[in-house]
């Protein structure tokens, strides 16, 4: 059924669709409306889940570690700070290899504190093992919590799945979204199996201590189940187009690329602004096209290679960093093609929108213009002036 | 892929730590024994048991062979000796 909803609150009808048993978070803007929605869904006996408050964010991770752990689907959301905070049992969750779904509502990392949208919070948990799908639409962020889920507890994947949504502008942005029946939902998401729980009727540990002889393998296995969500994924989605009527592509997403000659690389909310740009510039005859990455864990590198190896120059945008060395994504899509004969001239690095400054169109109009210029890491729209304060 | 993260228990009845033991293994003379059980008492892997005089010993399963018993014994009736041949 179409409804025009507010992100957040679509966000929650898409969980209470995915019947979690243990619901644990605590609320940080933005992504408050989410569990608040939530709350009142199970208190209002809509909802069959246990509902656990507590006082932290590194308890709402831990709470829900423990439901998965006990065998029970469960489900969480946090943003910035609160991920932070929680980084700890984040990885806890790959390590043990418990699914589930977070919700990230991206919002900026402090100091100074700022509450607007980019990408960093998620960003700087991108080592953590779990698997991370950025949304551009509200649709798709609906639409990965399902996808999410299925994922993350299939019996060859078991690792934790970051559903990345940019806050305010994908959460509180109000949309007419299409929640699916219940029975579709079902239909493509079959009860939570566990592989192994803890049960007083078949004791177990789960994470023991283990010595040099033994951890080196468990990290090898995730990264090798990594790789094979990179195969996995375009499946899963491929059926869940048919079931919903969709056309996801999994990994990435081509917009205008085949016959390029300038490309944007970019996650998230932003690729709706880009393609606006694109429409824009090829209505004036401008071969400019978008390559979205949806999957930033496991990371395409060789679907990102097929897509741009005959495109001349490519600009990657980051609404993130990895102050001191070279912005994540653009890093990742250089690394990319690191020995391959065929590749773009030129793979510019921009930083753009950090700390929730807006990204209008001119910034991404300039952003293809300076890629001819074969410039390296820039920031857009910096101001300049606000770089004069001295303090001896 | 998985590797290793779960632990059943009993796994230290499987795992004998006996093989961690280097170079010495207590002998139990059986001559001397007063039965006072100091040796059964210290032993931090609990592997010495006996019932009255000159009937303790080890069992070489799961001793380390720190040694603790031979110098608690007040009356010198368990000596540290070489490991020869296999160990049990």
């Amino acid at each position: 059924m179409k409804e025009f909803l507010e992100g957040s609150l679509a966000i929650a009808e898409a969980v209470k669709l995915c019947k979690p048993g243990v619901v644990s978070a605590y609320p940080i803007t933005p992504q408050t409306h989410i569990v608040e929605e939530l709350a009142s869904m199970v208190a209002n006996g809509e909802m069959k889940a246990q509902c656990v408050n507590v006082e932290s964010e590194h308890s709402a991770a831990s709470v829900v570690l423990g439901g998965v752990a006990a065998g029970v689907r469960s489900y969480t959301a946090t943003s910035s700070q609160g991920l932070l905070y929680m980084a700890e049992v984040v990885y806890n969750f790959a390590g043990l290899r418990l699914p589930i779904v977070m919700t990230v509502a991206n919002r900026a990392i402090s100091a100074p504190i700022n509450i607007w949208n980019d990408q960093q919070d998620s960003i700087c948990l991108r080592d953590a093992g779990w698997i991370q799908l950025y949304a551009e639409t509200l649709q798709e962020a609906v639409d990965l919590h399902f996808i999410g889920y299925r994922l993350s507890e299939d019996k060859s994947i078991m690792l934790p799945v970051m559903v990345c949504m940019d806050g305010f502008i994908l959460t509180h942005g109000i949309e007419t979204i299409e929640i699916p029946p219940q029975e579709l939902v079902d239909k493509f998401l079959p009860p939570y199996v566990p592989l192994y729980k803890l049960d007083v009727e078949n004791p177990m540990t789960l994470g023991p201590l283990v010595d040099p002889d033994y951890y080196a393998e468990t990290r090898y296995a995730i990264e090798e189940t990594q790789k094979s969500v990179l195969d996995l994924l375009p499946k899963i989605m491929k059926e869940f187009n048919s079931v919903f009527g969709r056309s996801y592509n999994g990994l990435i997403e081509e917009y205008m690329v085949k016959d390029a000659d300038r490309v944007i690389v970019a996650m998230g909310s932003v690729c709706g602004s880009v393609k606006d740009i694109v429409d824009e510039l090829r209505a004036k005859g401008k071969k400019v096209g978008l390559l979205k990455v949806m999957s930033y864990r496991p990371f395409p590198a060789q679907a990102i290679c097929d897509a741009l190896k005959n495109v001349p120059r490519v600009a990657v945008l980051d609404r993130a960093l990895s102050l001191g060395s070279f912005a994540p994504l653009s890093s990742e899509v250089r690394a990319a093609f690191y020995g391959k004969k065929k590749a773009p001239k030129s793979i510019g690095s921009y930083v753009i929108g950090l700390g929730g400054r807006d990204i209008t169109k001119d910034s991404i109009k300039e952003v293809f213009s300076l890629m001819t210029k074969d410039k390296q890491t820039q920031f857009i729209d910096l101001k300049p002036e606000l770089l004069k304060e001295k303090y001896e | 892929m998985f590797g290793p993260l779960v632990c059943k228990p009993g796994s230290s009845r499987n795992n004998k730590t006996g093989s961690w033991r280097i170079g010495l293994r207590p002998k139990f003379l059986k001559t001397n024994c007063i039965g006072c059980k100091m040796c059964a008492l210290i032993c931090p892997e609990d592997c010495i048991s006996g019932e009255g005089k000159n009937t303790f010993d080890v069992d070489l399963a799961y001793c380390k062979g720190c040694g603790n018993c031979a110098v608690i014994c007040p009356k010198k009736d368990i000596v540290m000796v070489k490991e020869e041949g296999v160990k049990e």
